[in-house]
């Protein structure tokens, strides 16, 4: 009964490069703002606005690319709010960022009215020309959409600005210690403000990636918890960029698991598989715990220039 | 203490009150509450479509109110409570899960009407009502039986319940009817609406071999999913997903609530109301079967409809025997049909099926 050969493992596993690619672009951009200080658990709320914000403009102009800077903008826009209640009003980032998801899922199901049904234009695949036909390789990395790349490429820059560039050490410095930081002159709120929207675009792009590509189209609370895992998967990383790549894999390819699994009629309980990401990310926790503790130091603490 | 009394009894006083006045407005008050979005296009949208149905029919007379989203569980039990107390005469729970919760809400609220969907338990103030949506799975299985060409036809589940299992077993028999080589396979998303879930599940069962999909849950995510696949056949699932005909989507299932809820609407107006279990399908208009695309063939989709019409004059009950459960065993001898009861409480495959019902 059991017919494990039911299952390609190339198209397994360069489906794990799709599941993946949301929570990437959420989580390192969550990542960003969380080594500022910030905790904003709005990632969800501005996933959802990317998700219309890129499938409406994606529809209205027929560009799947014009579609994703609209994702971006649109996260970021809203992170703006967040911006505005947490660094200008000093509001509390726990409950700002909570509002944050609850007001983008529902604007969102207002912006998208008009856009249930509709089948949004494709975003072809990138030809590597020979290169794709490489056996193994090919299938598997050579066979994906200029977004799957570019999370990528994204993870890897963020790394190398946090460690190498002086613009990731004022980063960093106001994300450990905010008192400090403002002290030696640095403007923590406007660096705050942008690495705030520079998490609401990435997030908005995740996004988008489900509404264009994954889905591929518009339905109401379509993110249906991906920004919350993003938010683990942070976690899950110890604020490191590589090990947010790696858990994007890890939890985007148990869901893959899963499923295969289940069709070729795998006796197993489907429910360890399902609740295995979140099991991982515990037992992480729980690791890390006896390890240093590796949370920005200034995490969810409201910074006043007067203290 | 007394002070506490004082307010309390004021509270209550001011309470009654509102109620009173509530009553004297003459407006019947109905609540809806449901599980996913009512821009789901499928489960949800029907739904609220029998709420708009409700609306138009009694205009000033009635007022509607719906709450969409609603976990099941406890936190429905708090969205029906808060109905209960602004003033709902009857409200409509439309989901398996709000089974328990609608139970213990009308229990605190014995004057007020409840109706829960799919479910079987009962009380003096709560009916149940659902669809025999098993009726429209037989159409389309024969459909999928006559048009896969794998032999392998994927199968998306949201949770191994009843409901869900008639669905398969009764689209599982007529496939095979059809084609004695067919395989179901069948993959549990365990969720009611999860675009992207159901988009990976119905992409997974591609991959696998599968060309005809069908779910058993309630957004479109599987049908866009075979139509990037492009030779994948779908159905429509509670709702016709007509935007994704002529192909892949060939035919649907669509639930057509309006007319039970503007009849039970009516009959808390006349307080005619009291506690039934309904039960309709293709006869009595609850199930509807979408309009069959010029993508099936002719002489299937002739079958199809002559199926069709068998169901629905009654002279052919899906579950009709010769047949035998997944392990052998016998559940219906030749001619014989089952019950309802049976029926309601379905929790086996029947033969042929392969894997197991999650437990």
């Amino acid at each position: 009964m059991m017919d494990l050969s039911a299952i390609n493992p190339l198209l397994f596993i360069a489906g794990f490069f799709v599941a993946a690619t949301p929570l990437i672009f959420a989580a390192i951009g969550e990542l960003v703002v969380e080594r500022t200080g910030v905790l904003n658990l709005g990632v969800e709320g501005m996933m959802i606005m990317g998700a219309i914000c890129g499938f409406a403009t994606a529809v209205e102009t027929g560009s799947p690319l014009l579609g994703f800077a609209a994702a971006a903008l649109g996260g970021a826009a809203l992170s703006l709010l967040f911006a505005f209640l947490t660094q200008v009003m000093l509001a509390n980032q726990v409950a700002s960022g909570l509002a944050l998801t609850l007001f983008g899922l529902g604007f969102s199901a207002l912006l998208g009215q008009s856009y249930v049904g509709i089948k949004p234009p494709r975003l072809g695949d990138i030809d590597f020309g020979p290169l794709a036909d490489i056996p193994v390789v090919g299938p598997i990395l050579l066979s994906h959409d200029i977004i799957v790349y570019l999370g990528i490429a994204l993870v890897v820059a963020v790394w190398a600005t946090l460690k190498f560039t002086r613009a990731g050490l004022v980063l960093r410095a106001v994300g450990e210690n905010h008192d400090a930081a403002h002290a030696l002159g640095f403007k923590v709120k406007r660096i705050r403000t942008l690495a705030i929207m520079f998490g609401g675009a990435c997030a908005g792009v995740g996004g988008a990636y489900i509404s264009l590509i994954r889905v591929p189209q518009w339905t109401e609370g379509m993110t249906a918890g991906v920004g919350w895992i993003a938010l683990a998967l942070v976690v899950f990383a110890s604020w490191r960029p590589f090990r947010v790549l790696l858990g994007a894999y890890l939890f985007g390819g148990l869901v893959q698991l899963q499923l295969n699994l289940q069709g070729v009629g795998v006796a197993i309980p489907v429910e360890y598989l399902a609740m295995s990401p979140y099991v991982i990310t515990i037992v992480v926790l729980v690791v890390l715990s006896r390890d240093s503790n590796r949370a920005p130091g200034s995490l969810g603490r409201i910074f006043h220039a007067s203290h | 203490m007394t002070f506490m009394k004082l307010l309390a009894s004021a509270a209550l006083v001011a309470g009654m009150a509102t109620a009173a006045f509530a009553e004297s407005h003459g407006k019947t008050k109905v609540g809806f509450v449901y599980v996913g979005p009512v821009g789901d296009g499928g489960w949800t949208y029907e739904h609220n479509e029998g709420r708009l149905a409700v609306e138009e029919e009694f205009g000033d007379k009635v007022e509607t109110v719906f709450v969409e989203s609603v976990a099941e569980g406890p936190d429905s039990e708090r969205v029906m409570t808060q109905m209960a107390l602004d003033g709902a005469d009857l409200i409509f729970t439309t989901s398996f899960g709000y089974m328990d919760p609608t139970i213990n809400v009308a229990a605190k609220f014995p004057d007020v009407k409840f109706e829960h969907a799919t479910g079987y338990k009962r009380a003096d103030n709560v009916s149940t009502y659902s669809a025999r949506f098993y009726e429209g799975r037989a159409i389309q299985g024969h459909i999928a039986g006559k048009m896969t060409e794998s032999n392998i036809v994927g199968y998306i589940g949201s949770y191994p319940i009843p409901e869900v299992i008639r669905g398969i077993n009764s689209a599982f028999i007529h496939a095979r009817k059809v084609n004695p080589d067919v395989q179901f396979k069948i993959v549990w998303a365990y969720t009611w609406f999860d675009p992207a879930k159901e988009a990976d599940a119905a992409k997974v069962l591609i991959e696998q071999g599968a060309d005809v999909i069908l779910q058993h849950t309630d957004s479109t995510a599987p049908q866009a999913a075979a139509q990037e696949a492009g030779n994948v056949v779908t159905f429509g699932q509670a709702s016709d997903m007509a935007q994704f005909a002529p192909f892949p989507r060939v035919s649907s299932i669509i639930d057509d609530w309006a007319p039970y809820y503007i009849a039970r609407t009516k009959a808390v107006m006349d307080g005619t109301w009291e506690s039934k279990d309904t039960w309709d399908g293709i006869g009595a208009g609850m199930v509807g079967i979408g309009e069959i695309t010029d993508a099936v063939p002719a002489d299937v989709k002739d079958e199809a409809l002559a199926l069709k019409a068998s169901i629905a004059d009654g002279s052919y009950h899906p579950f009709t025997g010769p047949l035998k459960k997944q392990d052998g065993s016998d559940f219906l001898a030749e001619g014989e049909t089952a019950d309802d009861g049976t029926l309601a409480g379905m929790n086996f495959y029947v033969e042929g099926i392969e894997g197991d019902i999650p437990q």
